[in-house]
């Protein structure tokens, strides 16, 4: 179906960017790659009255290491995810997760920050943002905020941006920690029935801290703080990873959608869980 | 109406288009470029696929507004590049089109997995089509042109 009728404008600079926003009002509506805006735009889901396009914002660019912190701009597009040596050396996680968003031709114009501002809860990013503990650096005409990634979706397709706010930047802190990615898909390149985005260490064969992170099974992604308190300190090994399996029915309470009920999003969950944990057992075992 | 100035298939155009017009009704209706088939327009099946600075794109989920300064290569413009020629004659050896709507679409796909240049298994080359629907459901023909095309560039299995 066609798009509706609607404005245009292009902002070249933050300070453009602020300027169209309080021109336009409530009917502005940022948009960056569009894959999925432009989607929802066909269905008649949104009529916004003008889009600004931020792509030409060049703030909103690039890719960084400060040794600390990797620095991801907002318009970093899912390929560079895939294909960027810094995110490979650093941020292998988001490397691994990037090829499993939808298909080449949307990851060459979609973007990181479209991903993260849209918060559909089966999305591999959202969940590999709270698993890294990343930090969202929004920015506005007042300044530059940081919110913590496991504050930042707030509800089903909700994030904690104020109107008139968006996404310039992800942090994700650099560290010798662990990482992997697992979904379960109908089809490649739809969103997950269920996934798993999960980072630990391993210290003398204990795991330390893990971050178990489940997508596609709620409203937000779900930090499984049991399944991450019963593997904490443990060996990695058969008994631990069953104690995980147990722990999720405190963690998860995933609601009926289109793939099933709740017990079998569960089910999902368990074995997404054996398969990360053996991952990590594996040689080829990845930083996260 | 938004003026914009890009390059199509090497050619310099300049026109006024409106914000709700995509890429592909721009080509195919304001340039009279029909390659690029309008499907689902809303970017699940393919069939639109072209390649805007360089990378393969989905044209329905591309505002041409947005264009302005783009380099826009279709199925046309490739064609006449010879760079697939190749490809398109293992898709006619294989018998790859059959009623032909996502062949323009599979081939932009194709094309960019053999600019890559690797080997990639038959389980990679339809992992890498796997966003453009042959709804005549060819799909094993389809794969066969792609790996006859890979085995006969050098790429080694």
């Amino acid at each position: 179906m066609k798009w509706p009728a609607m404005g245009y404008a292009r902002a070249r600079s933050l300070a453009e960017l602020w300027s169209a926003l309080e021109g336009h009002g409530d009917a502005a509506q940022i948009i960056a790659g569009g894959q999925t805006l432009l989607a929802t735009l066909a269905f008649r889901l949104s009529e916004p009255g003008t889009l600004i396009d931020i792509t030409g914002i060049a703030e909103l660019h690039g890719i960084s290491n400060s040794g600390q912190v990797l620095r991801l701009g907002a318009l970093t597009l899912h390929a560079d995810l895939c294909s960027n040596p810094l995110v490979k050396a650093h941020a292998p996680l988001l490397a691994a997760a990037a090829p499993l968003i939808a298909h080449p031709a949307i990851r060459n114009r979609g973007t990181l920050g479209g991903s993260l501002a849209y918060a559909d809860p089966a999305a591999e990013l959202p969940a590999c943002m709270v698993a890294l503990d990343a930090t969202i650096i929004a920015a506005s005409a007042k300044g530059e905020r940081r919110i913590p990634a496991a504050a930042f979706f707030t509800d089903l397709l909700q994030t904690a941006l104020e109107p008139q706010e968006i996404i310039a930047a992800v942090e994700i802190p650099v560290t010798q920690r662990l990482g992997a990615i697992e979904e379960i898909t109908r089809r490649s390149g739809d969103y997950a029935m269920a996934g798993l985005a999960a980072t630990l260490a391993l210290e003398a064969g204990r795991i330390v801290a893990p971050r178990f992170v489940y997508f596609g099974v709620g409203n937000i992604p779900v930090l499984a703080a049991a399944a991450s308190r019963a593997l904490e300190g443990r060996s990695l090994d058969k008994a631990s990873i069953s104690a995980a399996q147990a722990a999720l029915t405190e963690d998860l309470d995933p609601p009926r959608d289109l793939h099933g009920p709740p017990e079998m999003k569960r089910h999902l969950a368990r074995v997404l869980t054996e398969r990360v944990l053996l991952g990590f057992l594996n040689p080829k075992v990845q930083a996260a | 109406m938004i003026p914009i100035t890009l390059t199509v298939n090497g050619e310099k155009v300049s026109r006024h288009v409106e914000p709700r017009r995509h890429l592909i009704d721009f080509l195919r209706l304001d340039l009279g470029l029909t390659g690029s088939h309008a499907g689902c327009e809303h970017g699940v099946c393919g069939a639109c696929t072209l390649r805007v600075n360089g990378k393969i794109m989905r044209g329905c989920l591309i505002l041409a507004a947005s264009l302005d300064g783009a380099d826009v290569v279709t199925i046309e413009g490739l064609s006449e590049s010879g760079e697939v020629a190749d490809l398109q004659a293992a898709f006619v050896a294989r018998n790859a089109a059959q009623c032909g709507f996502c062949t323009p679409g599979m081939v932009m796909t194709a094309a960019e997995l053999l600019a890559e240049g690797g080997s990639p298994t038959r389980g990679e080359i339809r992992e890498y089509l796997s966003g453009n629907y042959c709804r005549c459901t060819g799909y094993q023909a389809i794969v066969d042109a792609v790996e006859d095309t890979l085995r006969s560039r050098g790429a080694t299995p």
